[in-house]
């Protein structure tokens, strides 16, 4: 990367970080909220980009990572009096990274395709596990807790109210972005993508591969988790529909919809969807009453939006973010 | 200990209904991947929407064979649409893309018929009511047609793909893609024709076992898990072996449903639910003795 791009880089970086932290303060309650919604959820989508973008594996059971990250922090802020944020944290991750060593182990073992259907697969175990533990995990019903306080309990605490949620998510994903980031373009990075480009060659240059993708499934089962606790924070509501593979089909749309193997692309892929999400099913009531055809109403957004999604993935497999590089270059 | 003969027998029986029809759900994925390399995320919604055309012919026409021919043969040229549409523009691509576009194509189907029959369960009536004894339980004839008839389908196929003109260019297709289409094989046709024949299999079975079930939006999510379980177990693309895995996943799991009644734990014995775990740790086990299925050597 040149100088010049590189400055210009960090710049868009900062300008971006600006408007986000700025954001809540000019925005209405909903919108807050939709906002630090789209960066947790483009968290996740980040963290399933180091693999199928970085990897060249498609995961089909990120839901799994974050549903254990979200049942970790629940776990912790229900058992420890009073809640306690780090201890949220340190739960989430321990659960998430069991789920992943377990996924890694023995879905790497398998590539392409037989990789992406174990994962679901094993993504389900866990939805399994979790909607008939019903005395643990409440089962169908969920999980309510409450917020912990943000801060260092006995030093400085500070409520959670929605902008300073929205500023401690930002600051935890930007930060995941950098680290993230920094690791693409480390040496494991490197060998990462040489596997995505020629898996073979990889290990005949001596690369132990199977080492590789079980820490790169690792790494990116972490931030997964991660995001499910932030989630925990938002919401402080945890249910087994957050462990379905319908959460990882939706982090593979997020990833295609905005480009994969960029990181950035994936939490706009997550911008688009949820903003398309928002504004379809305000549309379709609206059309109905003009209409006068009330069926209309309940119209699921997913359609459009699936159709979007098919027309992407035969037209443009670069995501939004790949054909705009594209177009700005011409 | 005595062992308990009956409810063995039983659930033998059980676990080989079970297994026919899984067999029939998952010989329809393994053909289309064996074939087209497409692992087919829509196929629980064409099985989902067979049921429901199903349903809607029984209203109108009242006979549930009529209901069962209409219903595959429209949804099999569903499926030759939406492969011209869809998955031919992706031939020669990553075959990964084409897992993302079924399941673009899944997400659209489950929604629409969310959308369009709502989200209560709809039933189709039992096509014969006549029982017989089993040990101390009455157990419904229709049950041991479904296996019958699944069978049936099943050897229709195989039938087809030995001596039928279309099945021989199925084969050589799976073989060789290149050499085939060298040798003058429409190999873009036999795709349609493939992905279309799996279709309808899903859709017949969705009917066949609509009368066990209720049908809603989301039923097919249950059987495509099992059936990408059944089809990775039995060696993904080998007919035979995904058949055979389907019984085995089946009987097992049914045998299950015995087994957990005397694990205690806590003083009490586990839930039979618990059963649903079988197939998960079938895979497990697979996977790690056989990563390429238990009946093939290794595919490619």
């Amino acid at each position: 990367m040149s100088k010049r791009s590189n400055t210009t880089y960090w710049i868009a970086f900062w300008v971006a970080i600006a408007a986000l932290t700025v954001a809540p303060l000019v925005l209405p309650e909903f919108w807050r909220r939709f906002l630090t919604e789209i960066l947790i959820w483009g968290l996740l989508a980040m963290s399933s980009d180091i693999l199928i973008g970085y990897t060249g594996m498609v995961s089909f059971g990120h839901s799994a990572f974050f549903g254990l990250g979200l049942y970790g922090a629940a776990a912790a802020l229900l058992m420890v009096k009073p809640p306690n944020m780090w201890l949220a944290i340190l739960y989430g991750l321990a659960f998430s990274a069991g789920a992943a060593l377990f996924v890694a182990y023995f879905a790497t073992r398998l590539r392409d395709i037989y990789f992406a259907i174990s994962t679901l697969i094993f993504s389900q175990i866990f939805y399994v596990a979790i909607f008939t533990l019903t005395e643990i995990t409440g089962g169908e019903n969920g999980l309510n807790f409450s917020r912990p306080q943000l801060g260092i309990p006995g030093v400085y605490t500070l409520p959670f109210t929605s902008e300073t949620l929205h500023w401690f998510v930002l600051a935890v994903v930007a930060g995941s972005y950098v680290v993230l980031r920094r690791i693409t373009q480390s040496p494991f990075g490197m060998v990462l993508q040489s596997i995505r480009e020629n898996e073979a060659r990889t290990r005949a240059i001596g690369y132990p591969v199977e080492r590789y993708k079980i820490v790169a499934v690792m790494l990116s089962g972490l931030f997964a988790g991660l995001a499910g606790v932030l989630y925990a924070f938002q919401n402080r509501f945890a249910a087994p529909d957050f462990v379905l593979f319908l959460i990882s089909g939706e982090v593979v749309i997020f990833n295609v919809l905005g480009g994969i193997g960029t990181l950035v692309g994936p939490i706009l892929g997550a911008a688009f969807f949820l903003t398309m999400r928002e504004f379809l099913s305000r549309l379709f009531p609206y059309l109905a009453s003009v209409f006068n055809v009330p069926h209309l109403a309940e119209f699921p957004y997913l359609i459009p939006l699936g159709l979007v999604f098919i027309l992407m993935v035969i037209f443009m497999p670069q995501g939004l973010l790949g054909f705009a590089k594209r177009w700005l270059n011409k | 200990m005595a062992i308990p003969w009956d409810i063995i027998i039983i659930q033998t029986v059980n676990g080989i209904v079970t297994g026919m029809i899984l067999a029939l759900v998952a010989s329809g994925l393994t053909l289309i991947f064996g074939i087209m390399d497409v692992v087919n995320f829509a196929h629980g919604e064409l099985f989902m929407l067979g049921a429901y055309i199903g349903v809607v012919v029984i209203v109108a026409t009242g006979s549930f064979w009529t209901a069962l021919l209409l219903s595959t043969l429209i949804v099999a040229l569903i499926g030759a649409a939406l492969q011209v549409t869809t998955l031919r523009p992706l031939l020669g691509r990553d075959p990964l893309t084409t897992i993302l576009a079924t399941f673009g194509i899944s997400l659209v189907l489950q929604n629409y018929a969310l959308w369009h029959f709502g989200p209560v369960p709809r039933k189709i009536q039992e096509p014969i009511t006549g029982q017989f004894e089993l040990f101390y339980l009455v157990y419904p004839w229709y049950r041991v047609l479904i296996a019958a008839l699944s069978a049936a389908i099943i050897g229709g196929l195989y039938v087809f793909l030995k001596y039928g003109t279309y099945g021989i260019w199925i084969r050589a297709t799976m073989q060789d893609r290149v050499m085939a289409q060298a040798m003058g094989i429409p190999v873009p046709a036999v795709h349609t024709v493939v992905f279309a024949i799996g279709s309808g299999m899903a859709a017949a079975s969705g009917v066949l076992f609509g009368p066990l079930i209720g049908i809603n939006h989301a039923m097919g999510l249950d059987w495509v898990l099992k059936a990408f379980i059944v089809v990775v177990v039995g060696g993904m693309g080998n007919l035979g072996g995904s058949i055979a895995a389907a019984i085995l996943v089946s009987l097992l799991e049914a045998y299950a449903v015995i087994l957990v009644g005397y694990i205690y734990v806590g003083g009490q014995p586990l839930s039979p639910a618990m059963a649903v775990v079988v197939p998960f740790i079938v895979l497990i086990v697979t996977q790690l003795f056989r990563p390429t299925g238990l009946f093939v050597p290794t595919p490619k």
